[in-house]
């Protein structure tokens, strides 16, 4: 029986090249931006394309930074801002939501729930008009408000922060500090923020590469006057389409701050992910 | 008299007086426990309201006008709607739309169950490593994903066409015609969430016990057989939400063409790869003066996607059983 099972799992060398090459295939596009982004104009416009990077960076990037239609600077300070605000904020009403629909009694607590769970299987784009028309009546066209606001509180963190909290925080806990005399808000703040944080970062983390990746809704709301990130390397690749050393060095610079995050939180993004799928 | 009552007990004063001191705080807690719920779920449910529901409503209303996103808004029943029925650009992006669904979806989800089904072995070596290289292009953005294939997909120093030249075949225009431009923008989806569906499937299929194989394989079932006779069948719930999901998002696509055919929201010369949602935005922030009419495709899109999806859930259920 041991026999058997051991070779009922025994992963075959083929299992490993089928892998590497689902591997090779996922990162060969970011090699490839990185080749082409290093690469002078003349040298990428020929045949076959080049395969190992080249030293031009500093020219291609320099020429983003000169390209009045992409704003790129502007871009790249807006998204931090944007990314920034919209993920404290998602994180803290997703807590203290989630803390509210896992460990305390109110009238409602299950259809609003429900609810939730409803808003985050309607499209988004449903609204988009309306939401346009808003923003102009608003005076928020072309601010950043009209990309913050809308994002501030998320019905996948409230819905993520209640899974976690409801099997995180046991009731002895809370039930404890309220003896000692905590408000609700105490007992959020002392007791249910600290033990919900490891929940707490992915949330954040996913809520920050998410807004830093938002297009259709930026895109719709802001110009190139004032632009995020991705509407700057929109907008670059339009006016600039055959500059693609230009385009690449831009789409390369927005994309690492990403990759980093990617490298050093990784394990627990994918872990967050997976646990997700699992609960929903 | 006087005697006998100091005999009774005297009331136990030491007692109520904390009693009557925590009144007020007693009061507050009640209050803190009754109503402060509410305001804790408050702001999801003022920002959902505000930006999400209303909006969505208001595309119901303005469907049923002539309305003029700056100038005047006219009663017209089901008209925008009577008309979407007639507009041959309405059915062009409808066919696009679900035409680049079936051709990215269903090659994404068996690459997304082979890998899922390979992450799973049991002694699988450098696991954490290959599930973050097969995620990482679901990091990147969209507009990003785009410009890069782009570039693979452009016709005369792009990477695909001078593959495609290695074993005779002459350069594609990709962007010119429909199979083509399908294709290419097919890449772009499946290039960024096959990796996602993946993980999400290989979560399912790590939740399945894992005595059902060992009793299996006893039975002599390989592994090919164990994948069809437990693995599927266990993983039906995961998989459903799967292709709900890749429903949801496919039937939305918007960036990917747009940026594919050079920021024009025609979507190619001949509309040939124009979506719903960017049909959706040309009528409806492009030209102000149709919003009425951008809203009923929005409706539209809604009620396709509802369409796709609960035929999707009938398929699913019914073949794996």
């Amino acid at each position: 029986m041991v026999a058997a099972s051991a070779r009922l799992w025994k992963t075959s060398p083929l299992t490993y090249i089928a892998l590497v090459i689902g591997v090779l295939a996922s990162i060969y596009p970011f090699y490839y931006m990185f080749v082409i982004a290093t690469r002078s104009l003349d040298v990428i416009n020929s045949v076959p394309p080049p395969f190992t990077p080249g030293g031009s960076f500093g020219d291609n990037f320099q020429r983003v930074l000169d390209n009045p239609a992409a704003n790129f600077l502007k871009g790249i300070v807006n998204s931090i801002i944007v990314s920034t605000v919209v993920t404290v904020s998602v994180v803290l009403t997703g807590t203290l939501a989630g803390f509210a629909f896992a460990k305390l009694r109110f009238r409602g607590r299950n259809g609003l729930l429900l609810a939730i769970v409803i808003t985050m299987m309607v499209p988004t784009q449903l609204g988009l008009i309306p939401l346009w028309g808003m923003m102009q009546d608003l005076g928020w066209y072309d601010t950043l408000y009209a990309v913050t606001i809308p994002f501030l509180a998320s019905a996948f963190g409230v819905f993520m922060m209640r899974q976690y909290a409801t099997s995180a925080i046991s009731d002895e806990l809370i039930e404890a500090a309220r003896v000692d005399g905590c408000s609700t808000f105490r007992v959020y703040w002392n007791v249910v923020l600290p033990a919900l944080r490891p929940a707490a970062a992915v949330l954040g983390l996913l809520t920050f590469m998410d807004t830093w990746n938002q297009f259709l809704w930026p895109y719709a709301a802001l110009t190139n006057d004032n632009p995020t990130l991705q509407v700057s390397l929109a907008f670059l690749s339009y006016a600039y389409y055959t500059d693609y050393s230009q385009v690449f060095a831009a789409t390369a610079v927005g994309t690492v701050p990403l990759l980093l995050v990617f490298i050093f939180f990784g394990r627990q993004i994918i872990g967050g992910i997976m646990e997700g799928a699992v609960k929903s | 008299m006087a005697l006998a009552t100091p005999a009774r007990p005297a009331p136990p004063e030491p007692a109520r007086a904390p009693r009557h001191r925590t009144n007020g705080s007693a009061k507050r807690a009640r209050w803190d426990m009754k109503f402060s719920p509410y305001l804790y779920i408050a702001p999801f449910f003022i920002v959902f309201g505000v930006f999400g529901l209303y909006p969505m409503l208001k595309t119901a209303w303005m469907s049923l006008h002539d309305w003029d996103m700056i100038g005047e808004h006219t009663f017209i029943g089901f008209d925008n709607y009577a008309e979407l029925l007639k507009d041959e650009y309405f059915w062009n992006a409808v066919v696009n739309t679900l035409g680049i669904f079936v051709v990215a979806t269903v090659p994404q989800l068996i690459l997304a169950l082979f890998f899922a089904n390979l992450l799973n072995r049991t002694h699988l070596r450098s696991r954490t490593l290959f599930r973050m290289a097969i995620f990482v292009p679901n990091i990147t953005s969209v507009a990003a994903v785009a410009i890069v294939f782009a570039m693979l997909f452009q016709r005369d120093f792009g990477l695909i066409n001078w593959l495609l030249s290695l074993v005779g075949i002459n350069p594609v225009d990709w962007d010119s015609e429909r199979w083509s431009s399908w294709t290419a923008i097919a890449f772009m989806v499946d290039w960024r969430w096959t990796g996602y569906n993946a993980l999400i499937l290989l979560a399912g299929m790590q939740a399945i016990p894992r005595d059902l194989y060992e009793a299996a394989a006893l039975d002599g079932a390989n592994q090919w057989r164990q994948f069809w006779r437990i693995t599927l069948p266990m993983l039906t719930p995961t998989f459903v939400f799967v292709v709900v999901l890749s429903t949801i998002g496919g039937l939305q696509l918007f960036t990917e063409p747009l940026i594919f055919g050079n920021g024009n929201m025609r979507g190619g010369t001949q509309r040939e790869f124009q979506t719903l949602a960017m049909y959706m935005y040309e009528k409806g922030i492009n030209s102000l003066n149709t919003a009425g009419y951008g809203a009923a495709i929005a409706w539209a899109l809604f009620v396709l996607i509802g369409i796709v999806a609960a035929i999707n859930l009938a398929l699913v259920r019914r073949s794996v059983k």
